[in-house]
């Protein structure tokens, strides 16, 4: 879909005007390692951004990545990690080229390391192309403004929440919070309804995961079946947390390429967002650029942008990259910085409940601080139910302020209640237990809506003031047909 | 042959080379630039990227690059064009869609037959920004002997909408016209020579620079939006500032669409400034099927749009901002009302901390810039209602509506302070009214205007709009003291009265105040029924009032059938409003009396 060549690594190599002697020369000048960085001298013919090899005193190699370049010097970022390095012996060797991953429709069925390595035994890849890691931006011009409906089976994300093919959607959890066994069961009941219908592949990409969670994930996508359709990216918490930087771009490479090129709509899940965002303070840190709000670097909102942005449909071609992020909220604090700028790039976010799941609501998703900037467009008659709107509204509203007088009754006591509010108060409760708390069961769209129905039967017609007089006796008839 | 607005433009002969020396980011370094000035645009290393020179420091130059700067190294050639960053106007821009630095992204997109085939954005190309084929109907509208000045109308382009183009005398020329020349031309063709010069369709401005006027003009007319909390309660006048600050997911973006759909303009530059590019998507999907309901034309035929969507890069963005408003100039000074909607200039706000953190610059709050409020006025003056230029005294407008995201939600951040200190219309956004899904989430308590609109509005739609108007803000203010009560005690604390000011309260945040940006007819509301819908509230209240004045419950009053009618006023068709809202009146004051 890029213009670039195929091989995106002839295509470097060709752009250097003759200079391509001076590729993988060694350079023995180090200057300075501390941390994830290394200064090393004669950086001619080097590249900002590319990517460069690390040989240890002990012949080892590891990739690093150029950050920055002045006069002679560069600075690089050491994906594998610095332990080890010395001043004499270290050695840089340039490539000539930006990080590239090799993609291909192999990968499917696939685990890889976080930097996009084979690690599963397999048979080597045989990649179609070499990507840039970095993509390119997609062209507003040419997006096609996502609007197919997919059905999750989760009422709370279904019917008030609905997620559309091509949508980036975050999921704001807290440590402990089931937000892996969510994505893992959204990832595995996903269908895309009407046109282009059928299943998703799976990219997952884990950046800082420990051994347990990674286990589970290996469990839930590379079972017998579900691994025909995923492709597992696994940098995991005690490997090099600069390689994370890396992982989820190799992963998007990756998801790209089977969407615009193989057609395939894909489901991109990275976990965890607060683990990438920690390693690029990391970095910042160690570069000792001057901090935006607590400590995170002023370009964290370019920086994830450039990750989330990725999602999308492009017009005129099948394919569609739908990206489902994991992100454990510090605390619990909807306001700290790694929440609040995913906030403002994806396309809305369903947020988990401490209290929901202290209560044994599964999931726990609190619908109140959820939303889904998409779901106008992927609704309605012809995609969903013509009533999805109303119904929607009308539970927002009626939950909203059931859940207002929960706080009042503990103040007052339930004795000043009207009998429209002990209503809403019992609503709130009910649709708490019922709709959201719906448990393992896979519900259809048709479902979450009769779901909702039966819940707001108990408000006489006139209190449900979202939804529009028509609808109502519509479904009167319908109801007394029955 | 182009024709530069620019009054002097030095010529020069020599180009003068340097070559990389550092790249960091967006920030690039040269050496050798010895006569570079700062501002003049450069192109940078074999792919020719351009930049812009932000700093010069004895040998180095600083240079904010607006593509990828990946793979560029030290010692690739750094070229210098002699001239600042500006912006291409003529015939053309209307309906058109550019990246940050004017690039067409149409153009851009589309290979061969296919206008997608392109779907991503590739380094180092350049297109100009407008069509160089297409020809334009010209109509002169001076002969020759004629004496002109700059600003004067030479003559009228009919572009496919309901604007006629004017094509003015640029800056820097007058005298007589010897020539015009009627016919269609191409935008760079000379259409008339005057004091010998040669004049064609083609104007190029320095974005950075405001272009001039005659003088300033107090504003004095509101910028009607259709959204009713907006026009009733905080009206922002036409020439004047708004800003909309908001945390995520309470609405900026869908009120700044609504007011880029229904305001009153006649033309809408609406700039997408590190923002979502699916909203952009949606924006051209969705104007080109709506009509402008003052023109009835297309709404995309009055539009704009300068996109550069969060993963393009941050010097462009930096850029975006002037590019829009120098744009909004360019029809302003042809004697029309542009509104120029900002969304987000929090996020031209970071790339300038993105920029100024790689130059190493001493940080003021949170890492912004010391002159970031300085930038913020540059960009937020440059708004106003002036008398252009020409012997026409023709009037023109540039209303600035701009967003702010602000970190966490919190209104104390740097960008909505220095943006509070200049906007005349404040429109804070409320995360818990959004939550409780009332949208417009605009919270009437923190919210405010300082344009004198009330005279406008006695006089052009109803005499007691103003008195209207102060009862309502009054009205939400009491409201909101009783609440507060209610929170700590029941409502059983309160006195029948005040219990009468809480069920009217509850009448006018949901059916008067909020307002669906979805829904067909509620989307956009006329002026007089706002009147009307306000006039119902107010006389329900005031039924309200008399009943418990009676020493009814307040309670039964609440419940007269009469008052589920006013949750329907919102779908009142325009037209009927007015015979509706008296039955109603009506209504309701036959029923409070019954009880």
């Amino acid at each position: 879909m890029s213009e670039r060549s195929p091989n995106g690594m002839t295509q470097a190599i060709a752009g250097t005007n003759g200079r391509a002697s001076l590729f993988s020369l060694e350079r023995r000048t180090v200057g300075y390692v501390s941390g994830p960085l290394l200064v090393a001298g004669g950086a001619e013919g080097v590249g900002y951004n590319e990517i460069v090899d690390v040989v240890a005193p002990n012949g080892e190699t590891r990739r690093g990545q150029v950050l920055e370049v002045e006069g002679d010097k560069m600075v690089v970022q050491v994906l594998g990690g610095t332990r080890g390095l010395d001043r004499p012996a270290t050695k840089v060797r340039s490539r000539g080229e930006v990080a590239t991953m090799a993609v291909g429709s192999d990968l499917v069925g696939r685990i890889l390391d976080g930097s996009g390595r084979p690690t599963d035994g397999g048979p080597p890849l045989r990649p179609a192309a070499y990507r840039d890691v970095n993509g390119a931006p997609l062209n507003p011009y040419a997006r096609a403004h996502p609007s197919d409906f997919i059905e999750t089976g989760i009422s709370a994300i279904d019917g008030l929440n609905t997620l559309v093919r091509g949508q980036k959607l975050p999921i704001f959890s807290g440590f402990g919070l089931p937000a892996a066994e969510l994505a893992a069961r959204i990832a595995e009941g996903a269908s895309v309804v009407g046109e282009g219908e059928g299943d998703f592949v799976v990219v997952f990409a884990a950046m800082g995961v420990t051994h347990r969670e990674a286990a589970f994930f290996r469990r839930r996508f590379a079972g017998s079946a579900a691994l025909e359709r995923s492709v597992l990216f696994l940098n995991l918490a005690d490997d090099p947390s600069v390689e994370r930087i890396l992982t989820p771009r190799a992963a998007l490479t990756a998801a790209e390429y089977l969407a615009w090129e193989e057609g395939r709509d894909v489901l991109v899940i990275l976990s965890d967002i607060t683990n990438y965002a920690e390693a690029l303070r990391e970095v910042s840190a160690a570069r000792e650029e001057i901090p935006g709000r607590r400590g995170y670097p002023g370009y964290m909102y370019t920086d994830l942008a450039s990750l989330f942005e990725r999602a999308g449909r492009v017009r005129g071609r099948p394919g569609s990259v739908t990206q489902l992020m994991i992100l454990s909220m510090p605390d619990d604090d909807i306001t700290h910085p790694i929440p609040d700028l995913t906030g403002y790039i994806t396309e809305g976010q369903i947020v988990l409940s401490r209290e929901l799941d202290r209560r044994g609501i599964d999931p726990p998703i609190d619908v109140l601080p959820s939303l889904s900037r998409l779901m106008n467009a992927g609704i309605g008659a012809g995609k969903t139910r013509e009533d999805h709107r109303q119904v929607a509204d009308q539970l927002y509203a009626s939950f909203a302020r059931g859940r207002e007088l929960r706080r009042l009754v503990s103040i007052v006591g339930e004795g000043a209640l009207s009998d429209e509010d002990r209503r809403q108060l019992a609503f709130a409760d009910d649709f708490e237990e019922k709709f959201v708390g719906q448990g393992v069961n896979r519900r259809s769209i048709e479902d979450t809506l009769e779901t909702a129905w039966r819940l707001l039967g108990r408000f006489p017609p006139d209190e449900l003031k979202r939804i529009k007089p028509e609808t109502l006796e519509r479904r009167q008839t319908m109801e007394e047909g029955l | 042959m182009t024709q530069t607005d620019v009054r002097s433009r030095p010529d020069r002969g020599a180009r003068i080379d340097g070559e990389i020396w550092r790249v960091s980011g967006p920030v690039v370094v040269a050496t050798g630039l010895t006569d570079a000035r700062l501002y003049n645009v450069v192109y940078v290393g074999e792919a020719r990227l351009p930049g812009e020179v932000i700093r010069l420091d004895g040998e180095r130059a600083t240079i904010q690059v607006y593509e990828d700067t990946s793979g560029l190294r030290v010692g690739e050639p750094v070229e210098d064009t002699g001239e600042a960053l500006t912006v291409e106007l003529g015939p053309g821009l209307l309906g058109g869609i550019f990246d940050g630095t004017q690039r067409p992204l149409p153009t851009i997109a589309a290979v061969g037959d296919d206008p997608y085939g392109a779907p991503t954005i590739g380094r180092g190309l350049q297109v100009p920004s407008l069509d160089r084929e297409r020809r334009w109907t010209f109509v002169p509208s001076v002969s020759a002997g004629d004496k002109v000045g700059p600003g004067d109308v030479l003559g009228i382009v009919a572009e496919p909408t309901a604007i006629s183009h004017k094509v003015l005398v640029p800056h820097g020329v007058s005298g007589v016209v010897e020539e015009t020349r009627e016919g269609s031309f191409t935008v760079e063709e000379p259409v008339a020579v005057v004091g010998g010069e040669p004049v064609a369709m083609l104007r190029r401005w320095p974005v950075r620079e405001p272009r001039p006027v005659a003088r300033r003009l107090d504003p004095e007319e509101p910028l009607v939006t259709g959204q009713r909390i907006l026009d009733t309660l905080f009206p922002v006048a036409r020439g004047g500032t708004a800003t909309i600050p908001g945390g995520f997911g309470t609405g900026k973006t869908v009120l700044e669409q609504s007011l880029a759909k229904f305001s009153d303009a006649d033309v809408v530059v609406y700039i997408g400034c590190g923002e979502r590019g699916n909203e952009l998507t949606e924006v051209l999907e969705e104007f080109p099927e709506l009509t402008d309901p003052k023109t009835g034309a297309s709404l995309m035929g009055r539009t704009v749009l300068i996109a550069n969507t969060s993963n393009m890069p941050v010097a462009a963005r930096e850029a975006s901002i002037y590019t829009g408003i120098a744009i909004a100039e360019y029809f302003r000074d042809q004697g029309l009302g542009v509104a120029l909607m900002a969304d987000s200039t929090s996020r031209w706000g970071e790339a300038l901390r993105e920029v100024s953190g790689r130059l190493e610059e001493m940080p003021a709050e949170e890492g912004y810039p010391a002159y970031l409020s300085t930038r913020l006025a540059e960009f937020y003056e440059r708004a106003g209602s002036v008398v252009c230029l020409g012997a026409d005294e023709r009037e023109g407008s540039v209303t600035v509506v701009g967003a702010v995201s602000p970190a966490g939600g919190d209104f104390s951040e740097p960008i909505t302070q220095n943006t509070l200190r200049l906007a005349g219309t404040f429109w804070a956004l409320d995360t818990s009214l959004a939550r409780a899904r009332h949208f417009p989430a605009i919270a009437w308590g923190t919210s405010y205007t300082l344009y004198e609109l009330d005279g406008w509005f006695d006089r052009e739609v109803a005499d007691g709009w103003s008195d209207g108007r102060a009862w309502a803000l009054d009205l939400l203010q009491k409201e909101g003291a009783l609440l507060d009560i209610v929170q700590l005690l029941g409502a059983d604390a309160l006195a029948p009265a005040q219990r009468a000011i809480l069920a009217t309260g509850r009448l006018m945040r949901e059916d008067f105040l909020q307002q669906s940006a979805f829904d067909e007819i509620d989307a956009y509301c006329a002026l007089p029924k706002q009147r009307h819908m306000l006039r119902v509230v107010r006389a329900a209240h005031e039924a309200l009032v008399a009943t418990v004045g009676r020493g009814a419950a307040s309670e039964a009053g609440a419940a007269v059938p009469a008052l589920r009618e006013v949750s329907r006023m919102k779908y009142w068709p325009d037209e009927e409003a007015e015979g509706r809202a008296s039955d109603l009146i009506e209504r309701i004051r036959k029923e409070m009396e019954e009880l």
